[in-house]
Protein backbone atom coordinates (compact mmCIF):
# COMPACT_ATOMS: atom_id res chain seq x y z
CA UNK A 1 0.00 0.00 0.00
CA UNK A 2 1.44 3.69 -1.31
CA UNK A 3 1.14 6.23 1.88
CA UNK A 4 0.62 9.32 0.03
CA UNK A 5 1.39 13.05 1.22
CA UNK A 6 -1.61 14.88 1.19
CA UNK A 7 -0.89 18.70 0.87
CA UNK A 8 -3.33 19.28 3.28
CA UNK A 9 -3.21 16.43 6.05
CA UNK A 10 0.10 15.32 5.61
CA UNK A 11 1.13 11.46 4.91
CA UNK A 12 -2.60 8.59 4.72
CA UNK A 13 -2.69 5.26 3.48
CA UNK A 14 -4.02 4.64 -0.17
CA UNK A 15 -6.99 3.07 0.30
CA UNK A 16 -8.08 6.85 1.61
CA UNK A 17 -7.81 8.48 -1.88
CA UNK A 18 -9.06 7.81 -5.33
CA UNK A 19 -6.36 8.32 -8.55
CA UNK A 20 -7.09 11.39 -10.69
CA UNK A 21 -4.43 9.90 -13.74
CA UNK A 22 -2.72 12.55 -15.02
CA UNK A 23 -2.12 16.24 -13.72
CA UNK A 24 -1.79 19.78 -15.64
CA UNK A 25 -5.17 18.76 -17.92
CA UNK A 26 -6.91 21.51 -19.07
CA UNK A 27 -9.90 22.19 -20.61
CA UNK A 28 -9.61 22.96 -24.25
CA UNK A 29 -9.75 27.39 -24.31
CA UNK A 30 -11.09 26.98 -27.91
CA UNK A 31 -13.76 24.23 -27.69
CA UNK A 32 -15.56 25.31 -31.25
CA UNK A 33 -12.32 25.41 -33.09
CA UNK A 34 -11.19 22.02 -32.04
CA UNK A 35 -10.65 19.50 -34.64
CA UNK A 36 -11.82 15.25 -34.33
CA UNK A 37 -8.56 14.60 -33.96
CA UNK A 38 -7.69 17.37 -31.48
CA UNK A 39 -10.97 16.30 -29.44
CA UNK A 40 -9.35 13.03 -29.16
CA UNK A 41 -5.97 13.75 -28.14
CA UNK A 42 -7.69 16.10 -25.17
CA UNK A 43 -10.65 13.32 -24.03
CA UNK A 44 -8.96 9.76 -24.90
CA UNK A 45 -4.63 10.40 -24.62
CA UNK A 46 -2.58 10.81 -21.27
CA UNK A 47 1.15 10.18 -20.75
CA UNK A 48 2.28 6.87 -19.58
CA UNK A 49 5.61 7.53 -18.61
CA UNK A 50 8.25 4.87 -17.14
CA UNK A 51 9.70 7.12 -15.28
CA UNK A 52 8.54 10.41 -13.11
CA UNK A 53 5.06 11.30 -13.41
CA UNK A 54 2.77 14.36 -12.17
CA UNK A 55 -0.40 12.77 -11.29
CA UNK A 56 -3.68 14.14 -9.47
CA UNK A 57 -5.13 12.03 -6.09
CA UNK A 58 -8.57 13.10 -4.25
CA UNK A 59 -8.04 12.66 -0.50
CA UNK A 60 -11.91 11.31 -0.53
CA UNK A 61 -12.07 9.99 2.63
CA UNK A 62 -10.14 13.04 4.18
CA UNK A 63 -10.52 15.96 2.60
CA UNK A 64 -11.97 15.37 -0.12
CA UNK A 65 -9.44 17.89 -1.88
CA UNK A 66 -7.39 17.42 -5.36
CA UNK A 67 -4.13 17.53 -5.26
CA UNK A 68 -1.10 16.69 -7.70
CA UNK A 69 2.15 15.09 -7.12
CA UNK A 70 4.98 13.66 -8.41
CA UNK A 71 5.68 9.89 -8.48
CA UNK A 72 7.95 7.36 -9.71
CA UNK A 73 6.05 5.04 -11.72
CA UNK A 74 9.17 2.33 -11.68
CA UNK A 75 9.24 2.37 -8.09
CA UNK A 76 6.30 3.93 -6.65
CA UNK A 77 9.13 6.99 -4.74
CA UNK A 78 6.82 9.61 -4.45
CA UNK A 79 8.29 13.11 -5.36
CA UNK A 80 6.80 16.53 -3.78
CA UNK A 81 3.00 16.74 -3.36
CA UNK A 82 1.09 20.34 -4.29
CA UNK A 83 -1.90 22.22 -4.31
CA UNK A 84 -3.80 23.09 -7.68
CA UNK A 85 -3.21 26.11 -8.92
CA UNK A 86 0.38 26.39 -7.24
CA UNK A 87 3.61 26.03 -8.92
CA UNK A 88 4.80 22.46 -10.27
CA UNK A 89 7.68 21.41 -8.22
CA UNK A 90 10.39 20.39 -10.89
CA UNK A 91 10.61 16.70 -11.77
CA UNK A 92 12.67 14.52 -8.76
CA UNK A 93 16.39 13.24 -10.75
CA UNK B 1 -0.77 -36.62 -33.74
CA UNK B 2 -3.49 -37.13 -30.81
CA UNK B 3 -2.57 -35.40 -27.64
CA UNK B 4 -3.23 -37.31 -24.58
CA UNK B 5 -5.18 -35.29 -22.62
CA UNK B 6 -4.20 -35.40 -18.91
CA UNK B 7 -6.53 -32.92 -16.54
CA UNK B 8 -5.29 -33.53 -13.27
CA UNK B 9 -2.89 -35.40 -11.52
CA UNK B 10 0.64 -36.22 -13.32
CA UNK B 11 2.11 -33.80 -15.21
CA UNK B 12 5.17 -34.51 -17.28
CA UNK B 13 8.54 -33.66 -16.50
CA UNK B 14 9.75 -30.13 -17.31
CA UNK B 15 10.53 -30.60 -20.91
CA UNK B 16 14.30 -30.08 -22.44
CA UNK B 17 15.16 -27.11 -24.40
CA UNK B 18 12.53 -26.64 -26.72
CA UNK B 19 13.96 -23.98 -29.16
CA UNK B 20 17.37 -22.22 -30.19
CA UNK B 21 18.92 -19.51 -28.35
CA UNK B 22 20.78 -17.35 -31.81
CA UNK B 23 22.50 -14.21 -31.97
CA UNK B 24 20.69 -11.60 -33.95
CA UNK B 25 21.24 -11.74 -37.52
CA UNK B 26 21.92 -7.86 -39.02
CA UNK B 27 18.29 -8.06 -40.77
CA UNK B 28 15.43 -9.51 -41.01
CA UNK B 29 12.37 -9.42 -43.08
CA UNK B 30 10.32 -8.81 -39.76
CA UNK B 31 11.19 -7.90 -36.44
CA UNK B 32 8.40 -8.98 -33.54
CA UNK B 33 9.01 -6.94 -30.27
CA UNK B 34 8.28 -8.98 -27.47
CA UNK B 35 7.97 -12.88 -26.97
CA UNK B 36 4.97 -13.25 -24.88
CA UNK B 37 1.87 -15.11 -26.33
CA UNK B 38 0.69 -12.70 -29.02
CA UNK B 39 4.18 -11.90 -30.24
CA UNK B 40 5.54 -15.76 -30.56
CA UNK B 41 1.56 -16.36 -31.78
CA UNK B 42 2.61 -13.99 -34.61
CA UNK B 43 6.10 -15.16 -35.60
CA UNK B 44 4.48 -18.54 -35.76
CA UNK B 45 1.78 -17.88 -38.05
CA UNK B 46 4.37 -15.46 -39.99
CA UNK B 47 6.21 -18.49 -40.67
CA UNK B 48 3.12 -20.83 -40.92
CA UNK B 49 0.53 -19.26 -43.16
CA UNK B 50 2.51 -16.96 -45.32
CA UNK B 51 5.99 -18.68 -44.84
CA UNK B 52 7.98 -15.11 -43.72
CA UNK B 53 10.64 -17.59 -41.62
CA UNK B 54 13.29 -14.75 -42.15
CA UNK B 55 11.74 -13.47 -38.43
CA UNK B 56 13.45 -12.40 -34.97
CA UNK B 57 11.33 -12.33 -31.92
CA UNK B 58 12.99 -10.11 -29.86
CA UNK B 59 12.47 -10.13 -25.47
CA UNK B 60 14.44 -7.83 -23.28
CA UNK B 61 13.57 -10.55 -20.17
CA UNK B 62 12.72 -14.16 -20.69
CA UNK B 63 10.66 -16.08 -22.84
CA UNK B 64 6.55 -15.56 -21.75
CA UNK B 65 8.45 -13.31 -18.55
CA UNK B 66 5.47 -10.94 -18.43
CA UNK B 67 1.73 -11.26 -18.50
CA UNK B 68 1.75 -14.52 -20.41
CA UNK B 69 3.01 -15.97 -17.32
CA UNK B 70 1.37 -13.69 -14.75
CA UNK B 71 -2.33 -14.47 -15.82
CA UNK B 72 -5.25 -16.36 -14.70
CA UNK B 73 -5.92 -18.87 -18.02
CA UNK B 74 -9.25 -18.07 -18.82
CA UNK B 75 -10.47 -18.81 -22.10
CA UNK B 76 -13.58 -17.58 -23.36
CA UNK B 77 -15.10 -15.96 -26.69
CA UNK B 78 -18.68 -14.54 -24.88
CA UNK B 79 -18.28 -11.22 -25.50
CA UNK B 80 -20.88 -8.42 -26.25
CA UNK B 81 -20.30 -6.57 -29.20
CA UNK B 82 -19.80 -7.77 -32.89
CA UNK B 83 -15.99 -6.70 -33.30
CA UNK B 84 -14.87 -8.67 -30.04
CA UNK B 85 -17.13 -11.83 -31.15
CA UNK B 86 -14.80 -11.83 -34.09
CA UNK B 87 -11.99 -12.09 -33.07
CA UNK B 88 -12.48 -13.82 -29.78
CA UNK B 89 -14.48 -16.46 -31.16
CA UNK B 90 -11.81 -16.55 -33.98
CA UNK B 91 -9.03 -17.69 -31.38
CA UNK B 92 -11.74 -19.93 -29.39
CA UNK B 93 -12.24 -22.23 -32.68
CA UNK B 94 -8.04 -22.10 -33.17
CA UNK B 95 -7.94 -23.01 -29.66
CA UNK B 96 -9.69 -25.81 -30.46
CA UNK B 97 -6.94 -27.26 -32.64
CA UNK B 98 -4.24 -25.63 -31.60
CA UNK B 99 -2.24 -28.69 -29.19
CA UNK B 100 -2.78 -30.37 -32.45
CA UNK B 101 -1.74 -28.06 -34.55
CA UNK B 102 1.59 -27.18 -32.97
CA UNK B 103 2.12 -30.68 -31.83
CA UNK B 104 2.32 -29.66 -28.35
CA UNK B 105 0.26 -30.37 -24.78
CA UNK B 106 -1.38 -26.98 -23.85
CA UNK B 107 -3.81 -28.41 -21.18
CA UNK B 108 -6.21 -26.41 -22.86
CA UNK B 109 -9.41 -27.60 -20.91
CA UNK B 110 -12.98 -27.07 -21.99
CA UNK B 111 -14.18 -26.91 -18.83
CA UNK B 112 -16.61 -24.54 -19.09
CA UNK B 113 -16.96 -20.31 -17.89
CA UNK B 114 -20.13 -19.86 -15.74
CA UNK B 115 -20.54 -15.85 -15.39
CA UNK B 116 -23.01 -14.70 -12.21
CA UNK B 117 -25.86 -11.99 -12.16
CA UNK B 118 -26.65 -11.13 -8.83
CA UNK B 119 -29.05 -7.88 -9.04
CA UNK B 120 -31.89 -6.68 -11.27
CA UNK B 121 -29.70 -4.73 -13.51
CA UNK B 122 -26.96 -7.20 -13.30
CA UNK B 123 -29.35 -10.13 -14.79
CA UNK B 124 -30.43 -7.53 -17.58
CA UNK B 125 -27.24 -6.99 -18.58
CA UNK B 126 -25.77 -10.53 -18.66
CA UNK B 127 -29.10 -11.41 -20.41
CA UNK B 128 -28.48 -8.95 -23.23
CA UNK B 129 -25.09 -10.39 -23.47
CA UNK B 130 -26.41 -13.81 -23.66
CA UNK B 131 -28.62 -13.06 -26.21
CA UNK B 132 -26.24 -10.86 -28.21
CA UNK B 133 -24.12 -14.04 -28.06
CA UNK B 134 -26.73 -15.82 -29.64
CA UNK B 135 -27.36 -13.36 -32.53
CA UNK B 136 -23.44 -14.07 -33.12
CA UNK B 137 -23.42 -17.62 -33.09
CA UNK B 138 -21.73 -17.76 -30.11
CA UNK B 139 -22.11 -20.61 -27.78
CA UNK B 140 -23.86 -19.69 -24.73
CA UNK B 141 -26.55 -20.82 -22.13
CA UNK B 142 -28.88 -19.38 -19.49
CA UNK B 143 -28.76 -20.93 -16.03
CA UNK B 144 -31.24 -20.75 -13.55
CA UNK B 145 -29.49 -20.69 -9.71
CA UNK B 146 -30.26 -24.09 -9.45
CA UNK B 147 -28.49 -25.22 -12.67
CA UNK B 148 -25.53 -23.05 -11.14
CA UNK B 149 -25.38 -25.22 -8.78
CA UNK B 150 -25.81 -28.34 -10.38
CA UNK B 151 -22.22 -27.32 -12.27
CA UNK B 152 -20.69 -25.96 -8.93
CA UNK B 153 -21.86 -27.30 -6.09
CA UNK B 154 -19.60 -25.24 -3.90
CA UNK B 155 -21.41 -21.84 -5.08
CA UNK B 156 -23.77 -20.06 -2.00
CA UNK B 157 -26.87 -20.01 -4.21
CA UNK B 158 -29.72 -18.94 -0.61
CA UNK B 159 -31.71 -15.77 -1.33
CA UNK B 160 -30.60 -14.86 2.18
CA UNK B 161 -26.73 -13.48 1.27
CA UNK B 162 -25.57 -9.99 0.27
CA UNK B 163 -24.82 -11.22 -3.54
CA UNK B 164 -28.02 -14.00 -4.56
CA UNK B 165 -26.83 -15.33 -7.37
CA UNK B 166 -30.29 -14.58 -9.29
CA UNK B 167 -28.96 -16.34 -12.75
CA UNK B 168 -25.77 -16.84 -14.92
CA UNK B 169 -24.66 -17.51 -18.38
CA UNK B 170 -22.22 -20.10 -19.03
CA UNK B 171 -19.65 -21.17 -22.20
CA UNK B 172 -19.42 -24.67 -22.38
CA UNK B 173 -16.56 -23.99 -25.22
CA UNK B 174 -14.43 -21.66 -22.55
CA UNK B 175 -11.76 -23.34 -20.00
CA UNK B 176 -8.62 -22.41 -19.35
CA UNK B 177 -5.04 -23.60 -20.69
CA UNK B 178 -1.57 -23.39 -18.84
CA UNK B 179 -0.46 -20.49 -20.09
CA UNK B 180 3.71 -21.36 -19.86
CA UNK B 181 2.90 -24.45 -22.07
CA UNK B 182 1.27 -22.51 -24.93
CA UNK B 183 3.74 -19.73 -25.22
CA UNK B 184 6.07 -22.71 -25.07
CA UNK B 185 3.93 -24.66 -27.86
CA UNK B 186 4.00 -21.82 -29.84
CA UNK B 187 7.75 -20.54 -29.38
CA UNK B 188 9.29 -24.29 -30.32
CA UNK B 189 7.03 -24.57 -33.50
CA UNK B 190 7.94 -21.15 -34.59
CA UNK B 191 11.73 -21.89 -33.81
CA UNK B 192 11.29 -25.02 -35.68
CA UNK B 193 9.76 -22.84 -38.63
CA UNK B 194 13.30 -20.91 -38.43
CA UNK B 195 12.26 -18.21 -36.32
CA UNK B 196 14.78 -16.83 -34.05
CA UNK B 197 13.79 -16.13 -30.51
CA UNK B 198 16.22 -13.96 -28.90
CA UNK B 199 15.90 -13.46 -25.25
CA UNK B 200 17.72 -10.76 -23.80
CA UNK B 201 17.71 -8.40 -26.05
CA UNK B 202 15.83 -5.24 -25.16
CA UNK B 203 14.91 -2.54 -27.77
CA UNK B 204 16.51 0.73 -27.27
CA UNK B 205 15.55 3.01 -30.37
CA UNK B 206 12.68 1.91 -32.91
CA UNK B 207 14.27 3.66 -35.86
CA UNK B 208 12.06 5.74 -38.38
CA UNK B 209 13.83 7.15 -41.67
CA UNK B 210 11.65 9.53 -44.05
CA UNK B 211 8.03 7.82 -42.12
CA UNK B 212 8.96 4.02 -42.89
CA UNK B 213 10.56 2.01 -40.35
CA UNK B 214 14.33 0.44 -41.05
CA UNK B 215 14.99 -1.27 -37.88
CA UNK B 216 15.90 -1.02 -33.84
CA UNK B 217 18.34 -0.16 -31.98
CA UNK B 218 18.70 -3.04 -29.21
CA UNK B 219 21.48 -3.79 -26.21
CA UNK B 220 22.50 -5.91 -28.83
CA UNK B 221 23.13 -3.81 -31.34
CA UNK B 222 21.15 -2.64 -34.70
CA UNK B 223 19.27 -4.79 -35.93
CA UNK B 224 17.43 -3.72 -39.47
CA UNK B 225 14.11 -5.03 -40.46
CA UNK B 226 12.08 -4.62 -43.30
CA UNK B 227 8.72 -5.02 -41.03
CA UNK B 228 8.17 -4.16 -37.33
CA UNK B 229 5.71 -5.51 -35.18
CA UNK B 230 5.11 -4.63 -31.10
CA UNK B 231 3.60 -6.95 -29.08
CA UNK B 232 4.92 -5.60 -25.69
CA UNK B 233 1.91 -5.37 -23.41
CA UNK B 234 2.63 -2.69 -20.75
CA UNK B 235 5.23 -1.32 -22.41
CA UNK B 236 3.49 -0.40 -25.64
CA UNK B 237 3.63 3.60 -24.74
CA UNK B 238 6.86 3.94 -24.35
CA UNK B 239 8.02 1.85 -27.75
CA UNK B 240 5.61 3.89 -29.36
CA UNK B 241 6.88 6.80 -28.09
CA UNK B 242 10.72 5.72 -29.41
CA UNK B 243 9.08 5.73 -32.83
CA UNK B 244 7.71 9.14 -32.40
CA UNK B 245 3.85 8.85 -31.99
CA UNK B 246 1.46 8.45 -28.98
CA UNK B 247 -1.19 5.60 -28.31
CA UNK B 248 -3.88 6.21 -25.89
CA UNK B 249 -2.79 3.30 -23.23
CA UNK B 250 -2.28 3.64 -19.63
CA UNK B 251 -0.31 1.09 -18.24
CA UNK B 252 -1.39 -0.59 -14.68
CA UNK B 253 -0.60 -3.14 -12.29
CA UNK B 254 -2.96 -6.46 -12.22
CA UNK B 255 -2.43 -8.72 -9.66
CA UNK B 256 -3.45 -12.42 -8.91
CA UNK B 257 -2.91 -15.34 -6.88
CA UNK B 258 -3.15 -18.58 -5.96
CA UNK B 259 -4.01 -20.50 -2.36
CA UNK B 260 -2.29 -24.23 -1.60
CA UNK B 261 -2.80 -27.24 -3.56
CA UNK B 262 -6.61 -28.49 -2.38
CA UNK B 263 -8.70 -31.52 -3.35
CA UNK B 264 -10.88 -30.60 -6.68
CA UNK B 265 -14.00 -28.84 -5.94
CA UNK B 266 -14.51 -26.67 -8.77
CA UNK B 267 -14.19 -27.46 -12.08
CA UNK B 268 -15.15 -24.71 -14.15
CA UNK B 269 -14.45 -21.16 -14.37
CA UNK B 270 -16.79 -19.05 -12.27
CA UNK B 271 -16.64 -14.96 -12.59
CA UNK B 272 -18.41 -12.32 -10.97
CA UNK B 273 -18.64 -8.60 -12.15
CA UNK B 274 -20.76 -7.84 -9.03
CA UNK B 275 -18.76 -9.40 -6.46
CA UNK B 276 -15.76 -8.97 -8.10
CA UNK B 277 -14.66 -12.64 -8.39
CA UNK B 278 -12.98 -14.95 -10.92
CA UNK B 279 -12.07 -18.00 -10.05
CA UNK B 280 -10.61 -21.68 -11.37
CA UNK B 281 -9.02 -24.40 -10.00
CA UNK B 282 -5.91 -25.80 -11.76
CA UNK B 283 -4.61 -29.09 -12.51
CA UNK B 284 -2.51 -29.53 -9.69
CA UNK B 285 -5.70 -28.26 -7.40
CA UNK B 286 -4.55 -24.83 -6.61
CA UNK B 287 -7.60 -21.91 -6.80
CA UNK B 288 -6.18 -18.87 -9.19
CA UNK B 289 -7.80 -15.73 -8.92
CA UNK B 290 -7.37 -12.46 -10.43
CA UNK B 291 -8.29 -9.13 -8.24
CA UNK B 292 -8.69 -5.65 -9.74
CA UNK B 293 -6.20 -3.53 -11.27
CA UNK B 294 -4.08 -0.92 -8.90
CA UNK B 295 -5.94 2.82 -9.49
CA UNK B 296 -2.29 3.65 -10.43
CA UNK B 297 0.08 4.04 -13.60
CA UNK B 298 2.79 1.49 -13.17
CA UNK B 299 5.58 -0.49 -14.60
CA UNK B 300 6.64 -2.28 -11.08
CA UNK B 301 4.71 -5.62 -12.05
CA UNK B 302 3.45 -5.52 -8.38
CA UNK B 303 0.63 -3.84 -6.31
CA UNK B 304 -1.17 -3.18 -3.09
CA UNK B 305 -1.50 -5.89 -0.78
CA UNK B 306 -4.92 -4.04 0.28
CA UNK B 307 -6.13 -4.93 -3.52
CA UNK B 308 -5.67 -9.06 -2.47
CA UNK B 309 -7.72 -8.78 0.77
CA UNK B 310 -10.05 -6.87 -1.06
CA UNK B 311 -10.28 -9.86 -3.76
CA UNK B 312 -10.41 -12.26 -0.86
CA UNK B 313 -13.21 -11.05 1.33
CA UNK B 314 -15.08 -11.01 -2.28
CA UNK B 315 -14.12 -14.70 -2.89
CA UNK B 316 -15.17 -15.56 0.40
CA UNK B 317 -18.78 -14.13 0.03
CA UNK B 318 -19.33 -16.18 -2.80
CA UNK B 319 -17.42 -19.32 -1.72
CA UNK B 320 -17.69 -19.56 1.79
CA UNK B 321 -15.91 -23.12 1.21
CA UNK B 322 -12.45 -21.12 0.68
CA UNK B 323 -12.41 -19.52 4.32
CA UNK B 324 -9.95 -21.83 5.34
CA UNK B 325 -7.75 -21.75 2.10
CA UNK B 326 -4.64 -20.73 3.18
CA UNK B 327 -2.75 -18.11 0.20
CA UNK B 328 0.21 -19.27 -1.46
CA UNK B 329 1.63 -16.61 -4.05
CA UNK B 330 0.53 -13.05 -5.12
CA UNK B 331 2.10 -11.48 -8.32
CA UNK B 332 1.29 -8.76 -10.75
CA UNK B 333 1.67 -7.88 -14.41
CA UNK B 334 1.77 -4.82 -16.27
CA UNK B 335 -1.57 -4.33 -18.44
CA UNK B 336 -2.31 -1.73 -21.05
CA UNK B 337 -5.74 -0.33 -21.03
CA UNK B 338 -7.34 1.76 -23.15
CA UNK B 339 -10.21 3.90 -23.13
CA UNK B 340 -13.00 1.75 -24.10
CA UNK B 341 -11.27 -1.60 -22.54
CA UNK B 342 -10.86 -3.10 -26.23
CA UNK B 343 -7.04 -3.89 -27.99
CA UNK B 344 -5.70 -1.46 -30.35
CA UNK B 345 -4.24 -3.46 -33.48
CA UNK B 346 -2.83 -3.12 -37.17
CA UNK B 347 -0.94 -0.27 -38.54
CA UNK B 348 0.55 2.55 -37.20
CA UNK B 349 1.01 6.30 -38.28
CA UNK B 350 4.82 4.81 -38.99
CA UNK B 351 4.80 2.84 -42.06
CA UNK B 352 5.74 -0.94 -41.79
CA UNK B 353 4.95 -0.47 -37.97
CA UNK B 354 2.40 -2.51 -36.23
CA UNK B 355 0.85 -2.45 -33.18
CA UNK B 356 -0.96 -5.33 -31.47
CA UNK B 357 -1.80 -3.69 -28.23
CA UNK B 358 -4.43 -2.81 -25.32
CA UNK B 359 -5.62 -5.97 -24.57
CA UNK B 360 -5.58 -4.80 -20.74
CA UNK B 361 -7.01 -7.49 -18.15
CA UNK B 362 -7.98 -9.89 -21.18
CA UNK B 363 -5.05 -10.78 -23.53
CA UNK B 364 -4.21 -14.51 -22.86
CA UNK B 365 -7.46 -15.67 -24.29
CA UNK B 366 -6.93 -13.80 -27.20
CA UNK B 367 -3.30 -15.10 -27.90
CA UNK B 368 -4.31 -17.53 -31.13
CA UNK B 369 -6.55 -15.36 -33.19
CA UNK B 370 -4.68 -12.19 -32.05
CA UNK B 371 -1.40 -13.50 -33.46
CA UNK B 372 -2.95 -15.41 -36.35
CA UNK B 373 -4.95 -11.41 -37.19
CA UNK B 374 -2.25 -9.71 -36.79
CA UNK B 375 0.66 -11.73 -38.82
CA UNK B 376 -2.02 -11.50 -41.89
CA UNK B 377 -2.56 -7.94 -41.02
CA UNK B 378 1.73 -7.46 -41.09
CA UNK B 379 2.31 -9.87 -44.17
CA UNK B 380 -0.56 -7.87 -46.62
CA UNK B 381 0.48 -4.20 -44.96
CA UNK B 382 -3.42 -4.00 -44.06
CA UNK B 383 -5.50 -4.70 -41.36
CA UNK B 384 -7.22 -8.06 -41.58
CA UNK B 385 -11.29 -7.85 -41.37
CA UNK B 386 -11.12 -9.22 -37.75
CA UNK B 387 -8.46 -6.36 -37.07
CA UNK B 388 -10.26 -3.36 -38.56
CA UNK B 389 -12.44 -2.21 -35.99
CA UNK B 390 -9.37 -1.95 -33.90
CA UNK B 391 -7.51 0.71 -35.11
CA UNK B 392 -5.77 3.97 -33.53
CA UNK B 393 -8.24 5.88 -35.36
CA UNK B 394 -11.55 4.40 -33.64
CA UNK B 395 -10.28 7.43 -30.88
CA UNK B 396 -10.82 10.17 -33.37
CA UNK B 397 -14.27 8.50 -35.59
CA UNK B 398 -15.72 7.78 -32.11
CA UNK B 399 -16.30 4.12 -32.93
CA UNK B 400 -15.28 3.14 -29.97
CA UNK B 401 -16.10 -0.81 -28.76
CA UNK B 402 -16.97 -0.40 -24.89
CA UNK B 403 -15.77 -3.72 -23.19
CA UNK B 404 -15.56 -2.33 -20.03
CA UNK B 405 -18.60 -4.50 -18.45
CA UNK B 406 -18.18 -7.74 -20.81
CA UNK B 407 -14.48 -7.99 -19.32
CA UNK B 408 -16.78 -10.00 -17.04
CA UNK B 409 -15.48 -8.21 -13.94
CA UNK B 410 -15.07 -4.61 -13.39
CA UNK B 411 -11.01 -3.38 -13.58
Amino acid sequence: MLLINCPWCGPRDETEFHYGSEAHIGYPEKPEDLTDKQWAEYIFYRNNPKGWFAERWVHNVGCRRWFNIWRNTVNHEFGPSYKPFTKQPSRPQ
Amino acid sequence: MTIKRRHTEELPEHPDFLWKNPSPKKSYDVIVIGAGGHGLATAYYLAKNFGITNVAVLEKGYLAGGNMGRNTTIIRSNYLWDESAGIYEKSLQLWEGLEEEVGYEMFFDQRGVMTLAHSVSDLRSKQRNFYANAVNDIDSQWLTPEEVKKIAPIVNISPDVRYPVLGATYQARGGIAKHDWVAWGYAKAASDLGVDLIQGCEVKKVKVENGKVVGVDTNQGFISANKVAMAAAGHTSVLSEMAGFRVPLQSRPLQALVSELLEHVLDTVIMSGAVHVYVSQAHKGELVMGAGTDAYNSYAQRGGFHVIEHQLASALELFPIFSRAHLLRTWGGIVDIAPDASPILGLTPVEHLYINSGWGTGGFKATPGSGWAFADTIAHNRPHDLVKPYSLNRFVTGHLIDEHGAAGVAH
